[in-house]
């Protein structure tokens, strides 16, 4: 039923009425009548509406009791335990819960019960008047003018020129928050130091790691040999130098050229950091051979010498050549061939002088 | 109130003991002009206006909170055995400050629940502050005069963003340690300076030994000190052009309509400021936020699967995740005249974020180069009466969910048992469709809810009853509105495109040309409120069916 011509589908629903201009409009009936409340008209109401508020008010007084009792009664001592805590804090929070939703509650049921209600008009004015916009304009034009500053540009210029300069000593000033990068992001802890190459190491307590120790489908989280003694950056050396060891079957490697000997009887070493913004690759997915990133799931298949298959990373995880030393623990036998780590505008650089 | 009174001029005197209050205080700092200026100022009420209050009053909730955690937490790197009562972590090597941390939570009596308060108004402050935008955005509120309250609030959200990010990393905890790792890996993909400011901020290599300190120092000092200016600017201008108002009867560009500040509205926003806090409270003393203890100390190697960071930073962390490294053989990283430019990390943490920022601090004068309108706006749009604006909105909120659900798309896949590369796959066509497809639903949906109102303005309710007629026919009974509610349905402005014009020199431009076409866009598909000719009109059609039904509702409503 009803007048359907505007909404008719011939419109696809618009109003296309002639002289939709012109059309007077409804005439604003003003601020609706007010209503009084139950309060307003009977005084029981308005009694049971004040006792309300005092019942409120006053299970603030319980809360804020609640809080005192728990915080004094309940004792932390050498002896308490988890459930100790959380019963303290599960009571501290009600305590203050009522304390506050009571105040609050009961001076919102005050204002709406029994408060005046009227609805009021007033005015808005214009936030300055005409008269004085025009003069403001006036006096910013008339400095302007005064100073000159658009007849004669050589001043306005050099005075740009200055202000721009002028800033950067500020900037120069934090010169020395850090010291300047170099090439540390290109080298980790796994170079041979004086000859010596540095043995694999379990994550965290440091103990070195036998080729016999990893089995076929096995994966051990590895630090460099001397971590763990460093007394100074050992955290800055750990984010570079963290590796993720397993053992495949030697026929799914297809090591590519120069890479045959960096593993060891499918026993293969990468970086764990990804490379994509640098969060530990820790899962190994045993039967697809794939390494997941858990912050943005980048997929790595070792298999592919770390390749990546799927996520947000570009770059394959950097592989660090192992071999057996004579007593039959897992080595380095050099440092990574580039930079660990995500990337950064000097890393290409950084892997050609590696490499040459 | 005159200052001046000896014996013989008889002074004014207060007969109250407030008014012997005020008395006194305007004799010595002269507050009278400000309390007849304030004291019972009109402020408009709704419940929509409220999502601001929660905002400003979870601000003052981390001011105290947060000043009770700095007694007690020491932002060092330095190098320490745990010797606090939580036992798992006895003797484990950790930094000061998660140690710390640590001591808040299980040796200072009442400090666990402060860090919960702390963490739940945090995440409550970022929230209401985005909902609030929201409802500024979607109701037109940040039309002349309002633009620059608008940039304020724009400000205001990314601080809070900002404060919350660096809060988040002070435990050093293991979470935390890893989000700074990400941090870090986006600094690092900047072109040319990216290396050097990474080494700066961290004073050296990831992790370093500073990075806490400095963070701490811009939590509680710098962020908050320009949150609390930005507030002052923000509140400033909401006093010098009066709160907006939604529309309805009685209530036009040149007033406003509401309660006066003094008794009720102070009430009502001060008692609501005790309702925030208390809830603020149930929730830190029954949901546990950010068990730092579960995490351990930060290290470099371990990290947790399925690991969220707080709800704000999941839109960056998300396009992050969505941004393919390799498609085809085409590889994101690639080296330009020997230098590496990592797309795949830049794009995704700038293009995005910068994009929803740009539109959202330009949006107010878009809309009015389209619309060339520079009036004043007091009255608030229902979001439906202006269907494109609203449409647009939420394209824009589409396109911050999907990035926003793609932070957890590892949770959505293990919940529901699906793939996570489609879940990936998913939503990177949802991060380009799905902003077009809210579009165009979202403008339908309000076209058809103005449809609906101009219906019942003309036609009445539909108020269920069936009735046949003498002569056989069933029709259902309308009841006409009475002239407050119609009006509310009827109140509003429906703009049509404007037409391009030439300036001066009587050429159309070709960026008004652009401008026509815009105004085109926005307004060609329209619903013009009900005239009250057409009201005529539909009455002559069906009139003595509503008379007949306002007869039924006097009777039922008596």
């Amino acid at each position: 039923m009803g007048n359907h011509s505007d909404g008719s589908p011939n419109h696809s629903g618009t109003v296309a009425t002639a002289g939709q201009n012109e059309v007077e409009k409804f005439q604003d009936p003003g601020i609706p009548p007010h209503r009084l409340r139950l309060a307003d008209t009977d005084p029981k109401a308005a009694k049971r509406a004040e006792r309300q508020v005092a019942v409120l008010f006053g299970s603030s007084v319980v809360g804020t009791v609640i809080f005192l009792v728990a915080y004094f009664a309940i004792d932390l001592g050498p002896d308490s335990t988890i459930a100790t805590i959380r019963l303290q804090n599960a009571l501290l929070g009600i305590g203050t819960a009522f304390a506050m939703l009571g105040i609050g509650t009961g001076i919102v049921h005050w204002a709406k019960a029994l408060m005046p209600d009227h609805e009021v008009s007033e005015e808005r004015h214009a936030i300055r008047t005409e008269d004085d916009r025009q003069a403001a304009v006036r006096i910013v034009d008339d400095i302007v003018e005064e100073t000159g500053i658009k007849r004669r540009p050589l001043i306005r210029n050099t005075l740009l020129g200055a202000v721009a300069l002028a800033p950067l000593p500020a900037l120069a000033i934090f010169g020395d928050l850090g010291p300047r990068p170099d090439d540390k992001l290109a080298h980790t802890m796994w170079a041979p130091q004086e000859g010596k190459l540095k043995r694999l190491t379990r994550d965290p307590d440091g103990t070195p790691i036998k080729a016999s120790d990893v089995t076929i489908g096995s994966a051990f989280h590895v630090i460099p040999e001397g971590l763990n003694e460093l007394h100074e950056g050992k955290l800055n050396e750990k984010a570079k130098a963290v590796v993720l060891l397993m053992r495949l079957n030697p026929e799914s490697l297809k090591p590519s050229a120069g890479r045959e000997d960096w593993s060891y009887n499918g026993i293969v070493a990468y970086s764990k950091i990804c490379t994509h913004v640098g969060c530990p690759v820790a899962l190994y997915e045993q039967q697809t051979h794939h390494l997941l990133c858990p912050c943005h799931q980048s997929t790595f298949d070792l298999t592919q010498e770390c390749k990546v298959i799927f996520g947000p990373a570009s770059r394959p995880l950097p592989q660090l050549p192992i071999a057996v030393d004579a007593e039959g623990y897992l080595v380095a036998t050099s440092d990574f061939k580039e930079p660990v780590g995500p990337s950064y505008w000097e890393r290409d650089e950084h892997e050609r002088n590696i490499n040459s | 109130m005159s200052a001046t009174s000896t014996a013989n001029a008889p002074a004014f005197v207060a007969k109250t003991k407030g008014g012997r209050i005020t008395d006194f205080v305007d004799q010595r700092v002269g507050g009278s002009g400000i309390l007849r200026e304030f004291g019972r100022k009109v402020f408009p009420d709704h419940w929509s206006f409220m999502f601001g209050e929660v905002a400003l009053y979870s601000f003052v909730i981390l001011l105290l909170s947060g000043t009770f955690l700095t007694f007690f937490f020491d932002p060092s790197m330095a190098e320490t055995h745990y010797d606090g009562s939580y036992t798992p972590l006895k003797n484990v090597e950790m930094s000061v400050a998660y140690s710390s941390s640590l001591d808040i939570s299980f040796d200072v009596r009442g400090g666990l629940f402060m860090r919960q308060v702390h963490h739940w108004a945090a995440l409550l402050f970022v929230a209401s502050v985005s909902v609030h935008m929201l409802r500024v955005f979607f109701t037109g509120a940040f039309r002349k005069p309002r633009e620059l309250n608008w940039v304020v609030g724009g400000v205001l959200l990314i601080l809070s963003m900002a404060a919350g990010f660096t809060g988040y990393s002070l435990p050093d905890d293991l979470l935390s340690g890893n989000g700074l790792r990400i941090i870090d890996g986006v600094i690092k993909s900047i072109p040319v300076i990216g290396t050097y400011i990474s080494f700066f901020l961290f004073g050296g290599e990831f992790p370093g030994t500073v990075i806490i300190s400095r963070l701490y120092m811009l939590h509680i000092l710098l962020v908050p000190a320009l949150i609390l200016l930005m507030i002052v600017i923000h509140l400033f201008m909401v006093v010098v052009h009066k709160h907006t108002q939604y529309p309805g009867p009685g209530r036009n560009d040149g007033n406003v309509v509401g309660y006066p500040l003094g008794p009720v509205y102070a009430a009502k926003a001060g008692g609501f400021f005790f309702i925030v806090f208390g809830v603020v409270a149930l929730m830190a003393a029954f949901f546990t936020i950010n068990p730092i203890w579960n995490y351990g100390p930060y290290d470099p190697s371990p990290v947790s699967a399925g690991t969220q960071p707080d709800w704000y930073i999941g839109w960056v962390d998300g396009a992050l995740r969505l941004m393919p490294g390799v498609i085809g053989d085409f590889h994101f990283e690639y080296v330009i005249f020997g230098q590496v430019l990592t797309l795949n990390v830049l794009l995704p943490a700038l293009v995005p974020a910068g994009l929803v920022f740009t539109v959202l601090f330009m949006y107010p004068w878009i809309e009015r180069w389209i619309t060339k309108d520079d009036r004043e706006h007091h009255v608030l749009d229902r979001p439906r009466n202006a269907p494109t604006r609203t449409a647009i909105g939420m394209a824009g909120f589409t396109f911050y969910c999907v990035m926003w659900a793609a932070a957890s798309s590892d949770l959505i896949a293990t919940h529901f048992h699906v793939a996570l590369n489609d879940v990936t796959y998913w939503l990177r066509a949802l991060f380009f469709i799905g902003p077009v497809i809210a579009f165009i639903v979202t403008k339908r949906v309000a076209l058809a809810l103005q449809r609906k109102d101009r219906e019942i303005a003309l036609h009445g309710r539909e108020t269920g009853r069936i009735v046949r007629l003498p002569h056989g026919e069933f029709i259902e009974v309308h009841a006409p509105l009475d002239d407050y509610k119609r009006y509310k349905l009827v109140g509003f402005e429906s703009p049509v495109p404007l037409p391009a014009v030439p300036n001066e020199h009587g050429v159309v431009t070709r960026k008004e040309k652009r401008r026509a076409a815009l105004s085109r866009f926005f307004f060609e598909d329209r619903v013009a409120p009900a005239s009250p000719a057409e009201l005529e009109a539909a009455h002559g059609h069906h009139g003595q069916h509503e008379v007949e039904s306002a007869e039924a509702q006097k009777t039922l409503s008596h």
